[in-house]
């Protein structure tokens, strides 16, 4: 996932308490995503340093560990903006013009996709549906959903100003 | 007064909650007894949100209702829908596995049981794995995932298998854009996924089922895990099913936005916490599967549609259908349509009847251009096709594939070359890197059509070689069915790939 290496990294998560969040799930069958799921949830991205944490409780190489968190869309190397928008690409969505929604977004913000605003107030993703394909196009703004989706509706639930 | 206004994650995306808590407010303000119930959507979505409304003689619908509407709700003095059983599009279909959702309170496993459920899981205790198996083969049941195959013949392999462990995977990883089904359902009705999951655990001897949901549905998630708390508590599932001293127990997984891991082997290195990456087959999931474990990988409307089958037998199930695709399909209408949302019917009603009778042509008013059938994977059909019957083999008969049965309509107004293009870009983005044909096969394809967009028309000879290697050279249907898009696009439109109609056919 590109980042935006303007951004600063904040400072890195106690490593006991990352310790402490990975054994509680050690007794899981194939911990290894729960445990992610459970990082980025709690620090908005998986810590550098939950790496090898990671790799010693599950007997991997820290390559194997960091080779799974790259793998997936969902995980983020650093922090994402304070909001995040995410308007869905796929078919149904572009068949009601979704393309042209995500254009006109991407150039407000003046972002590509992937991207945070500089001033650290807006990443955009993209997203390939979100199973509201019948009211599309479709966006899910800071978790919250949006169907039949405008310009208006997507940048609105951001209270902050959207230059 | 009872009212209900569904929780569904599309009515929410468009409002529900307000109107919920509208109804709340006002009603309170003039001190009158409500009850509301969040129940699923019943999956007309141009209406949502749908409220009904039961004042003691039956439910009637309003929709699209607005906060703005819900003092005239209140008073009766709105306009109704009337009994929303009977609005055509709901009273043309065939509900079985749907049969609840939209009707009940999800979360209430006493509604659950008073409107079929739990029929067949008790049926179920009462037979011989064997006897379970026998019963889903003769329903014709096929896997709702998108290859079809029949669900009967894989929990018999599972069955036969010699293990100390066996496992129950629900693929809810519902990828495909243009479908909702497996949401919906969840959302609606979890306890029917969960009644099918303890059915075919009986039938093959497992003890433990996994739920693959997908990150992008939290409110399915949410449901789900509440229900599975239900469950647990009421002793449906845990160590001793409904007292019977079989044990099954239930966990959900969540994904993390990789379309790839729809793919079944794919999902299942996921599961136990690997890249997603695909196996190469054989070992068969049957045989080697979760943990190297004989695994029942299926679809979740694949499970979701046992309970219905086990309660009213095999018969019943397939006295539906057409030809080899037996039973009902719950198809999602998606896209540019006036009407969309999920319509489940038995198999056989031909794809214009649906565009056009069922969903009304296209939102914007203007003509249908192409529909493009099964996901990012399914080929584009244009209208000369619309007599094709919606089944597995007449659907492969006309070059193309329902898989997990979503239908998105496009109006005149499509950029089929864009489409095309679209297709390849999604392959590089999601392919999982295993084999060569899809992982650099999707980034020429999106080169060559970038480079005919140009106008060098030479180019399409190549991009057809091109999908000639990855149908045959990829290891899984992503690489090996992305050409279906491509190929039908350039088939049917090829004035859009800088060709004269002749010369393409
Ligand atoms: C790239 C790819 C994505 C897939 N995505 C899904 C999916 O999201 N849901 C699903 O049930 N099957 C999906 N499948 C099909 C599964 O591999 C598998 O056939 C299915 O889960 C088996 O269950 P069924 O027999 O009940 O259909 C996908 C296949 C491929 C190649
Ligand atoms: S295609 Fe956009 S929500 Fe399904």
């Amino acid at each position: 996932m590109p980042d935006d290496l303007s951004m600063s990294l904040p400072a890195l998560p106690p490593t006991e308490e990352i310790a402490a969040l990975v054994a509680a799930k050690l007794n899981l069958e194939g911990p290894l995503l729960p445990i992610l799921h459970e990082l980025q949830e709690t620090y908005g991205y998986i810590p550098e340093n939950a790496l090898g944490i990671m790799a010693e409780a599950l007997n991997i190489t820290r390559a194997e560990v960091h080779g799974v968190v790259s793998f997936y869309h969902d995980f983020r190397s650093r922090p994402a903006g304070r909001h995040v928008i995410k308007i869905c690409r796929a078919e149904a969505c572009q068949a009601m013009g979704g393309a042209a929604l995500g254009a006109a977004v991407l150039e407000r913000l003046g972002v590509e996709w992937h991207g945070t605003t500089p001033d650290g107030a807006i990443t955009i993703e993209p997203i390939y549906c979100l199973g509201l394909c019948a009211c599309g196009p479709a966006a899910m703004v800071d978790g919250r959903l949006i169907g039949r989706a405008t310009f208006e509706t997507v940048i609105e639930p951001i209270g902050e100003r959207v230059k | 007064m009872k009212f209900y206004v569904p929780r569904d994650a599309a009515a929410k995306a468009l409002g529900a909650d307000a109107v919920a808590a509208e109804i709340g407010r006002l009603a309170q303000a003039r001190g009158l007894d409500i009850e509301i119930v969040r129940n699923g959507s019943r999956g007309m979505m141009w209406l949502e949100p749908l409220v009904e409304v039961d004042r003691e003689e039956g439910r009637v619908g309003y929709g699209p209702v607005m906060p703005g509407d819900v003092a005239a709700i209140l008073d009766g003095s709105a306009q109704s829908l009337g009994p929303v059983e009977e609005i055509p599009f709901f009273a043309k279909q065939n509900r079985l596995t749907f049969a609840r959702v939209g009707l009940i309170d999800p979360l209430s496993l006493a509604e659950y049981e008073e409107n079929g459920g739990l029929i067949g899981l008790r049926r179920a205790l009462g037979m011989s794995g064997e006897e379970i198996t026998r019963e889903v083969t003769e329903s014709g049941l096929r896997g709702r995932g998108g290859a079809g195959f029949p669900a009967g013949i894989k929990w018999e392999t599972v069955r036969k298998a010699e293990a100390d462990r066996k496992y129950i995977v629900c693929n809810a990883d519902e990828g495909d854009s243009g479908t909702f089904a497996d949401r919906m359902l969840l959302e609606g009705d979890p306890f029917c996924l969960i009644e099918g999951m303890v059915i075919a655990g009986l039938a093959v001897g497992a003890k433990k089922g996994f739920v693959y949901m997908r990150s992008e549905y939290p409110d399915a998630i949410e449901v789900l895990d509440l229900s599975l708390k239900v469950a647990r508590e009421a002793g449906l599932i845990g160590r001793s099913v409904l007292g019977s001293g079989q044990a099954f127990d239930l966990e959900m997984r969540v994904g993390a936005g990789a379309y790839v891991c729809g793919e079944e082997t794919s999902l299942l290195n996921s599961l136990e916490g690997k890249r997603g990456v695909v196996r190469a087959k054989p070992p068969l999931p049957a045989l080697e599967g979760l943990f190297g474990k004989p695994t029942v990988v299926n679809n979740l409307l694949t499970l979701g549609s046992i309970p219905i089958i086990m309660a009213k037998g095999a018969a019943f199930y397939a006295s539906f259908g057409l030809g080899h695709s037996k039973g009902t399909m719950p198809i999602q209408i998606a896209g540019n349509v006036k009407y969309g949302g999920l319509f489940e019917t038995a198999f056989g009603m031909p794809l214009g009847e649906l565009v056009h009778d069922v969903a009304g042509g296209t939102a914007t008013g203007r003509p249908v251009k192409a529909v493009q059938v099964g996901g990012p994977l399914g080929a584009y059909f244009a209208p000369e096709q619309f007599d094709t019957p919606f089944g597995y083999e007449e659907f492969d008969g006309a070059g193309g594939l329902i898989g997990h049965a979503g239908i998105v309509v496009f109006d005149d107004s499509a950029d089929m070359l864009g489409m095309a293009r679209f297709a390849m870009e999604f392959c590089a983005v999601e392919s999982c890197g295993k084999c060569t044909p899809c992982r650099i096969g999707a980034v020429r394809g999106v080169e060559t059509i970038d480079r005919i967009a140009a106008g060098e028309a030479e180019a399409v000879p190549l991009l057809e070689d091109l999908c000639e290697v990855m149908k045959d050279g990829s290891l899984c249907a992503l690489g090996g069915f992305t050409p279906y898009p491509v190929l039908s696009a350039l088939r049917l439109f090829p004035e859009e790939f800088g060709r004269a109609k002749e010369a393409a056919e």
